[in-house]
């Protein structure tokens, strides 16, 4: 099998592997995937003042082409806000990174991981918001 | 492309892939040439020497195929390779007694030609058992006992697997078969000049054979069909009666030469080659174990061909294993299967977790394989699945000492 050349760049030379402190309010983390199916991706966010993504790690077990979309995920919403970076789709990494059909659902799978990480992270502002509402009655 | 290195040169990629194919010896393409040459006869020319020349070496290869399995030359064909044997076997076995008997057995681990001739017979109205194997990837043998019933006509179950190198108790086996008057067919493709094997003293009635895994060309292999007690079968190709009615065609005469030097080569050497592989590969995988924790060794510890060796890379995925370990010309499982995203279903058999299924990658040792290029895979894998658990989530997880089977996965 032959691998296009963005695909093998990446896999070589994987942007942001790597962990950030997932008990940290300002972490987001998505877990998406299944090791019976060969893919799981982890892939966490740091959000910053108005909602800018500061930093982004993933790790990623799985082919060639999910570390790949893993890795370009990041590189792609890193300096975004939230809701940039939810808008993007399957469909930009796997034309990016010239995905063939079989390989399709690795770019899936990472655009699930952003939006997964983007979840957890409002999922723990919203418990916020709640007890700080049930605090002030 | 060479890479210097221990102060020997080592080609790139190593080939270890032996289970695929192997390289052609050089004694066998030297006996092979002059049947491309001067020697072009029809061995089935019958009215000149250029005929003749050509039939007695064929015959003579025909010689050396029996031998090394303790066969007589008459009770073996030639074939394109151990695919169409099996295919022979199978269904011309099946075909030919189906008036008084419609039941095979075989097992769920066999090779794909072999499952895939068994379907095509359920289509055709046959019944067919697939015998599951223990974790060890060995049946049991009460349970074959127990699968063959007065319609059973033949029960196949191969010599050495393809995937995980473990080799059934074949002598046991052609007991059962002889004490229940079925027939008993193994697919040898894997198993012949590796370990000894004697049709007589295992009760075996039809056994493929390839060229091509024993160092001989590809598109030759051969079927042994017992004359004694006789063994039916039902021709797949039809034609001018070749190989006793059992395979019309003209004999690829220089293929047939090639496989004949290639079975005389395999037995003259197999004591010292078998001791030398076993020492390869005991280097390799104790190279491994020293140097990478949480490495599974796939198929029974001890009844196996010691070149075969199918390892699980626990928490790294076998096809970004592969992509980095690119000097290494290595498989992950059967080549037939591993352009598909789904893992191994000779592991899946065998009950191994899906997630260690998608971490196995199959390291074939053989003949010209080095020290030095097994130290060189050693510290190839060392660097790699050490790289790749790093960027694994799985593997963060375990060392965290959370168990990955309490955690609820999104299956997609």
């Amino acid at each position: 099998m032959a691998y296009n050349d963005k695909v093998i760049d990446h896999y070589e030379n994987p942007r942001n592997v790597g962990s950030l402190d997932k008990g940290d309010e300002s972490v987001g983390t998505g877990l998406v995937g299944a090791p019976a199916c060969g893919d799981v991706m982890k892939l966490q966010i740091k959000v910053g003042d108005g909602g800018v993504i500061e930093d982004a790690k993933f790790k990623t077990f799985g082919c060639g082409s999910a570390i790949a979309s893993s890795s370009l995920a990041t590189e792609w919403i890193k300096g975004k806000s939230i809701d940039e970076a939810e808008e993007i789709k399957n469909t930009q990494i796997a034309e990016h990174l010239s995905l063939p059909p079989v390989k399709i659902h690795c770019s899936v799978l990472a655009e699930d991981a952003i939006k997964a990480a983007i979840a957890d992270y409002r999922g723990k502002h919203d418990d916020e918001q709640d007890q700080g509402a049930v605090a002030a009655e | 492309m060479t890479n210097k290195r221990n102060g020997s040169n080592i080609t790139l990629p190593i080939y270890l892939d032996n289970q695929a194919t192997t390289p052609v010896d050089p004694r066998v393409l030297e006996a092979m040439m002059p049947f491309f040459k001067e020697k072009f006869g029809n061995p089935h020319s019958r009215s000149h020497s250029y005929g003749w020349e050509v039939e007695e070496a064929v015959e003579e290869a025909r010689g050396e195929i029996a031998t090394i399995i303790g066969a007589n030359p008459k009770e073996v064909i030639y074939t394109s390779g151990a695919t169409e044997s099996n295919n022979l076997a199978i269904k011309g076995v099946a075909n030919f007694y189906k008036d008084r008997k419609n039941h095979i057995v075989t097992v769920l681990t066999e090779h794909k030609c072999v499952l895939d001739s068994c379907r095509h017979l359920q289509q055709d109205g046959f019944d067919v058992t697939y015998l599951p194997v223990a974790p060890n990837g060995l049946i049991d043998l009460e349970q074959l006992r127990d699968a063959i019933t007065d319609k059973t006509s033949l029960v196949s179950v191969m010599g050495v697997n393809n995937e995980i190198g473990v080799i059934q108790p074949l002598a046991e086996i052609g007991k059962i078969c002889r004490e229940k008057g079925v027939f008993f067919h193994t697919d040898c493709a894997q198993a012949v000049g590796k370990i000894p094997l004697d049709v007589n003293e295992m009760n075996i009635d039809l056994m493929s054979i390839s060229g091509h895994k024993i160092y001989g060309p590809m598109g030759i292999g051969a079927l042994y069909v017992r004359r004694r007690p006789r063994v039916r079968l039902q021709a797949l190709i039809n034609g001018g009666g070749q190989e006793r009615g059992m395979r019309s065609g003209t004999l690829p005469a220089p293929l047939c030469v090639g496989m004949g030097e290639a079975c005389r080569v395999a037995r003259e050497d197999m004591p010292a080659e078998s001791e030398r592989i076993r020492m390869l590969a005991q280097k390799l995988h104790k190279g491994v174990n020293d140097r990478i924790p949480d490495v599974i060794l796939n198929g029974d510890p001890e009844k196996r061909y010691a070149g075969n060796l199918n390892l699980s890379f626990s928490y790294v995925e076998g096809e970004s294993l592969l992509m980095a370990i690119k000097d290494l010309a290595v498989s992950s499982g059967s080549a037939c299967t591993s352009a598909s995203l789904e893992p191994s279903y000779v592991l899946r058999a065998l009950g191994v977790d899906e997630e260690l299924a998608h971490t196995s990658i199959r390291f074939g040792i053989g003949r010209f394989n080095t020290e030095a290029e097994i130290d060189y895979a050693i510290d190839t894998l060392a660097d790699h699945v050490g790289r790749l658990r790093e960027m694994s989530p799985l593997w963060e997880m375990v060392q965290e000492g959370v168990d990955l089977k309490s955690i609820e996965w999104t299956e997609h």
